[in-house]
């Protein structure tokens, strides 16, 4: 870009010119903000404004182009300029709407404005117009890892927008586990009880498209890249090049031969997966092990699932209750008698009420219960919970609702602290991680990344999918989770994520091409770069990027892979030494706001409190306690961040040391419940500030001075208090005698 | 009783459900009820019941026959329709109650004393005589349900009611020399007799 000029329009409208003396904004913008052009207007986003604006670029050579008016949230495609960068000073939101109306507040009102002012005209300074990298092509083919119906689903879907496909499958056949169906759940119209498996179908039709490449008895020998370029090896030594993967790897049941209590050795007591194929293989008559008619069969629904039992499954598969129903419609249509003993009978989806229904409508007795033991010979002793009882039944055939498994991957991140912890000499941790890497799966992906071979795992071995927000996202960018490798589900449910995982991994490739993130900034071109003379080599960036983004080069640098990043800056958070930005986006660009605000002396007593806020959630927060008006502080100044995780620890010793009084991180909730839009931003951030006590001691600051707070997007009322907060705690324990 | 009687017989004995569902009113919707309780929840008598309608109907799906037909439960029901009304699964729950009342009454199986079973059984033998119901002698009769001096002592506390009634017209005191009936009332005790008869031909083989 050539030479920069700032512009800054200011906007009148929305009550701001009867809050405000926007001339002295204009001349604030001039003055201290260096802008070449500054201009105030009666209603900036209407077409005239944006008609001013537009001819300064074409005809002035503005290119730093600054909005004083509402939020950045707001009017963002009335203030969509070509070729120029943008920055937004929020003095609608952000000033008037917060601040009461009257006399005594105007002073200090106006003073906020002002420096909302300074800070996005230092923000332009500071800015570079981002451009795309053209790291990878086109690539409009997908591969596809697994063969049941989540991967049948995921090819078929993706071969009907024109994609081509590569579609793995470990075992000789494909259809996996819905293959050995005799009849399945039908997904429309519950009262009509099981309906026909139609998965032949769909097998059919894979292997007759011309743009589906199967790959039967195939696994993955290597898988390298970035969306858009990953190139996949398989052990065959068969090698192509795909723009995205789906992984849908599918579950296995839980083995049943744990639940000691329920005779698993008995040849009549099976699991729900055993009696499907008894059933199929006998044409649906109802037999036992030793091929003789069964008549009565029990269903043991939660068989070592929901159970906080060691060894045990916590959580509840899901399709088990309707698929017991199920299969007691089998027996009652042989002419044999059912009965279900359940806790709570769970029949989730739009037709699970109705399945359960049909069941009760065959004839199927449902019984409230809990089983504590199964006999060899086929007795059932459980306790009626309506009835208060204990009761034994006779069972020719015990089937056993256990949970669904995840076929996942071995988590990638066993080996990496193994290695560490070898470094760091700690030999008992070693020898647990290594017991613990001992009972691992195979790796299916076989990635070679530097933070591992698989997809990491969120809990219970199931894959991470951002299963609050985003479902399908990983934490491995253009690499989808779908079916019950995220979360125990039935067919219908594993249909409908295959469809969306596909979708994902279109857009991840067509993105990809473009140079432009697909999620969550979709269509962000600015990407990370470090300057190189400046780099340690410590690998900070490397390991604390949520996504494996970064892989290391020989000597031990930074390798940045433009399509794995997801623009979360989490790395220029983690660097210590300052050198990884983005053009947009910088230690710089955030560093000269903290710097532009100004400080007033001592003994004006008006501190200032900076706060950080993610631009996820933290700032729409704050953007809707404005437009309900819920009063704060005045000496705040908010800096709204792509994620708590880029924030660098450089800002807050500098906000400190320049004369801030108290300074307020708001980022998501982190943990096994994140709500962070880059899953680990947030921890990460609060891991870091848990160290800033030293900084604070060392400059004999009060630890007070410094919150890191987790909020929800519907804090809307809390914010504006923790603001309040700081205010009464620094009127409490003093200015800051950093003020100069 | 025929060898056909005693294999149906057994047939039921095992599964108390076939023989609800063929024999009282409604009874093929017992087996819908998903056990939620709200049933239990809505019910006005639900402190003075053996058993909750939930539990009863959980009862007949595990074969407790006795416990079913002797309980208390279906007696107390009041009819006000608020389980009829609250019920997810849309089930006919005071209908239900009434056929297991009626079934159990054609069994034999009415608890002693039940005062509800008393006076229903006291309205339809006055119903019987005549064709229509003789208000004055069943209102008499309910006062004197449970014994001689209970019945003075309330017969005299109603004094006032009565003569007002008298009075105004809306009771006439002769009702109690034999009272005015249908035209063919010799017919229709015998058309009774009838149906009491298959009945009873129909419900042996259940009795046992």
């Amino acid at each position: 870009m050539a030479d920069m000029k700032i512009g800054a329009y200011i906007c009148k409208g929305c009550g701001i010119e009867e809050r405000l003396d926007v001339k002295q904004l204009v001349t604030t913008a001039k003055r201290d903000g260096k802008a070449a052009v500054s201009k105030d207007h009666e209603f900036l986003c209407n077409a005239d404004g944006v008609k001013m604006i537009q001819n300064d670029i074409d005809n002035d050579g503005v290119n730093r182009v600054v909005i004083v008016g509402c939020s950045r949230r707001a009017k963002t495609e009335a203030f969509n300029f070509e070729g120029v960068t943008l920055s937004r000073a929020n003095i609608r939101e952000g000033v008037i709407w917060v601040r009461p109306d009257n006399e005594e507040s105007q002073e200090t009102t106006q003073e906020m404005a002002d420096d909302y002012v300074r800070m996005a005209c230092a923000e332009a300074k500071a800015m570079k117009l981002p451009e795309s990298s053209g790291e990878q092509p086109l690539t409009r083919r997908i591969m596809v890892v697994g063969g049941g119906i989540t991967g049948l689903t995921a090819a078929i879907e993706a071969a009907n927008t024109g994609y081509e496909v590569d579609l793995i499958e470990k075992s000789g056949a494909l259809g996996g586990a819905v293959a050995g169906f005799y009849k399945r759940v039908p997904g429309k119209n519950g009262l009509q009880g099981p309906v026909d498996n139609d998965i032949a179908k769909l097998i059919a039709a894979v292997e007759g498209s011309s743009q589906i490449k199967v790959h039967l008895n195939s696994s993955i020998a290597t898988t390298d890249g970035a969306p858009g370029r990953f190139s996949v090896t398989l052990e065959d030594g068969a090698a192509f090049t795909v723009g995205a993967i789906v992984q849908a790897t599918g579950f296995k049941s839980y083995d049943m031969s744990l639940l000691t209590e329920f005779s698993p050795e008995a040849p009549d007591v099976i699991d729900q997966l055993t009696f499907e194929q008894r059933v199929k293989a006998a044409n649906g008559a109802i037999k036992k092990a030793d091929g003789s008619d069964a008549q009565n069969v029990v269903f043991v629904q939660c068989a070592g699932q929901r159970s906080e039992k060691p060894g045990h499954l916590s959580y509840c598969s899901g399709h088990c209750c309707n698929t017991s129903v199920k299969q007691a419609h089998y027996v009652k249509a042989a002419g044999g008698d059912a009965t279900v003993i359940f806790t709570d009978l769970r029949t989730p989806g739009a037709t699970g009420e109705d399945f359960y229904r049909s069941g009760q409508e065959a004839g199927v007795t449902f019984s409230k219960g809990c089983v504590s033991s199964v006999s060899a010979k086929g007795e059932v002793n459980y306790k009626d919970l309506i009835l208060n009882e204990e009761i034994t039944v006779n069972a020719d055939i015990v089937v056993l609702a256990t949970g669904m498994v995840p076929n996942s991957g071995p988590n990638p991140y066993l080996v990496l602290d193994r290695a560490q912890a070898k470094e760091d000499g700690k030999t008992e941790l070693v020898a647990t991680l290594d017991a613990e890497i001992a009972i691992q799966p195979a790796s299916i992906l076989n990635l070679q990344y530097r933070q591992g071979s698989d997809l990491p795992i969120l809990r219970d071995g199931f894959n991470d999918s951002h299963f609050i927000c985003f479902p399908y996202e990983t934490r491995r960018t253009g690499i989808y989770a779908a079916g019950p490798i995220r979360r125990p589900m039935d067919i219908v449910q594993a249909v409908e994520d295959a469809t969306g995982a596909t979708l994902k991994a279109i857009q991840a490739c067509e993105n990809a091409a473009l140079g432009r993130a697909a999620h969550p900034r979709s269509g962000d071109l600015s990407f990370p770069t470090f300057r190189k003379e400046g780099c340690t080599q410590c690998k900070r960036c490397t390991v604390e990027c949520p996504f494996g983004a970064i892989n290391e080069d020989d000597k031990g640098y930074p390798q940045y892979n433009e399509a794995r990043c997801r623009r979360c800056g989490t790395c220029m958070g983690a660097c210590p030494v300052r050198v990884i930005s983005f053009e947009n986006y910088s230690v710089e660009t955030v560093g000269q706001q903290i710097k532009n605000v100004s400080i007033p002396e001592e003994f004006e007593e008006k501190p200032r409190i900076l706060m950080l806020a993610c631009e996820n959630d933290a700032y729409p927060a704050l953007d809707m306690a404005g437009m309900t008006h819920q009063e704060y502080s005045s000496f705040v100044r908010i800096i709204p961040v792509r994620c708590l995780g880029s924030v660098n620890t450089i800002w807050i010793t500098d906000a400190l040391n320049s004369g801030f009084d108290g300074i307020i991180l708001a980022g998501c909730q982190k943990g096994d419940n994140y709500q962070c839009h880059f899953v680990k931003g947030s921890e990460m951030a609060h891991y870091r500030m848990s160290k800033i006590d030293d900084t604070l001691k060392q400059l004999n600051l009060e630890k007070e001075r410094v919150a890191t707070l987790e909020v929800a997007i519907t804090d809307i009322q809390r914010l504006p208090a923790e603001i309040n907060k700081m205010a009464d705690t620094i009127k409490e324990i003093g200015m800051s005698p950093f003020k100069f | 009783m025929s060898d056909m009687n005693q294999n149906m017989l057994a047939k039921y004995r095992s599964s108390f459900l076939k023989e609800v569902e063929a024999n009282v009113e409604e009874g093929h919707m017992v087996k819908m009820c998903m056990q939620c309780g709200v049933c239990s929840g809505s019910c006005p008598m639900q402190n003075h019941w053996d058993h909750p309608p939930q539990e009863l109907f959980m009862m007949i799906r595990a074969n407790k026959r006795e416990e079913v037909l002797t309980s208390s439960s279906m007696w107390m029901c009041t009819s006000c329709y608020n389980c009829i009304a609250r019920c997810p699964r849309g089930l006919p729950i005071t209908h239900i109650m009434h056929g297991l009342a009626t079934y159990a009454k054609r069994l034999g199986k009415v608890p002693e004393g039940q005062p509800t079973a008393k006076f229903a059984q006291k309205m339809w033998d006055n119903l019987k005589q005549k064709g229509r119901t003789n208000e004055l002698k069943l209102g008499l009769a309910l006062y004197f349900m449970n014994g001689f001096g209970e019945g003075v002592k309330k017969a005299l506390s109603m004094q006032d009611v009565g003569l007002g009634m008298v009075k105004t017209g809306r009771l006439n005191p002769m009702e109690l020399l034999g009272g005015h009936g249908i035209k063919d009332v010799a017919g229709l005790q015998k058309m009774l007799a009838k149906a009491e008869a298959i009945e009873n031909q129909h419900i042996a083989e259940y009795k046992g």
